[in-house]
């Protein structure tokens, strides 16, 4: 592995502030600040706009320090896979030693600023969701089972929770199913992924779905998962009281869903047709994941600002 | 034609950093200015 001495270029060099923002993941951090946002925007209650920037300040910074620790614990990993080798640690750009004392300074602030501004039961599942993702799913669970996304992607549907609770200060039924739908949607994600760097995996020894139990078992998980997600991501258009969703919500969760089904049908039921195989359709599935979960969140604040 | 970046200096990464925690720490002021401001309300 062309694992770099982080720790001795670290005497001589100054960790430089655009190394530190990319511990930070911050293109995984905008789709948490996005759905944190749109679980406050569409919560049924008003919060100061003050209060309502720093509770989405919280949960960045939150996610920010999560992912700070995932990086800092995994850089041997990364340095030994193509898509991560060039991130900071990895290529020696900073030290471990400054990578976790960000994180930390990170991760305190996020909950301790969320508890004295918003509520300390935000800050509480703030908490939980760090927790969860540094250590349940990093340490954890990533090198031990080919279940670790599934249990692990939990972690990533915790900030519509958050901001919903940053508005409302209780937990209701609408945010348990913001939550749900980001759980299930995560395996069929993820996995996209999984199998066109299947290899990557392999190499640096992570158990993930496709290494373990082979492609075709992930390919009709993949689709059993699209299968699931359908129904529940209409689930918030027949909740009961102020929490449900219009039409709009409804109508574009129900043709978002569809078109994801379709696209995991089409990695669900084909195999890989040699080496030279592309993998087009797990790429289309992946990149339309992402577009999906902004789109179907969107839609929710739409849907609350918008009443037909 | 592609431009390589020129490498920075020690003390021109400890100066942007310095700058970044500075601004930092200065919109965290306030934001706490803010933040008390809205809970009295």
């Amino acid at each position: 592995m062309n694992v770099s001495s982080p720790d001795t270029i670290a005497a001589t060099q100054p960790a430089d502030w655009r190394d530190l923002f990319a511990l930070t993941k911050p293109r995984v951090m905008s789709l948490v600040i996005f759905t944190g946002l749109c679980g406050l925007l569409a919560a049924p209650a008003h919060i100061h706009p003050t209060l309502g920037f720093t509770a989405i300040l919280c949960i960045a910074m939150g996610a920010g320090g999560a992912a700070a620790l995932n990086q800092w614990w995994e850089a041997d990993i990364d340095a030994g896979m193509k898509r991560t080798a060039q991130r900071p640690l990895p290529q020696g750009r900073l030290d471990r030693t400054t990578a976790r004392d960000f994180a930390g300074i990170l991760c305190a602030a996020s909950i301790f600023l969320m508890g004295f501004a918003i509520s300390w039961l935000a800050a509480a599942i703030l908490a939980v969701s760090i927790v969860y993702y540094a250590v349940v799913y990093t340490i954890w669970l990533k090198p031990r089972t080919p279940q670790n996304i599934v249990i692990g992607g939990g972690a990533g549907a915790f900030p519509p929770l958050i901001g919903w609770i940053a508005a409302t200060g209780h937990i209701s039924a609408m945010p348990v199913v913001l939550f749900a739908i980001i759980f299930i949607w995560t395996p069929p994600h993820f996995w996209a992924l999984a199998l066109f760097v299947k290899t990557e995996y392999a190499k640096v020894g992570i158990p993930m779905m496709p290494v373990v139990k082979g492609e075709r078992s992930t390919r009709r998980q993949i689709l059993a998962y699209a299968v699931l997600l359908l129904p529940l991501s209409a689930l918030p258009w027949w909740l009961p009281g102020d929490e449900h969703t219009g039409p709009i919500y409804g109508i574009s969760a129900l043709v978002l869903s569809s078109v994801f089904l379709a696209l995991s049908a089409r990695v669900g039921l084909r195999e890989r047709s040699g080496p030279d195989d592309m993998m087009k359709p797990e790429k289309q599935l992946f990149a339309y994941s992402v577009l999906y979960l902004f789109a179907l969140f969107g839609a929710l604040v739409v849907d609350r600002f918008v009443p037909l | 034609m592609t431009n390589t970046p020129k490498p920075r200096t020690i003390e021109q990464i400890r100066r942007s950093r310095n700058r970044v925690l500075g601004l930092g720490l200065g919109a965290f002021v306030i934001l706490v200015f803010f933040i008390s401001i809205a809970k009295m309300g």
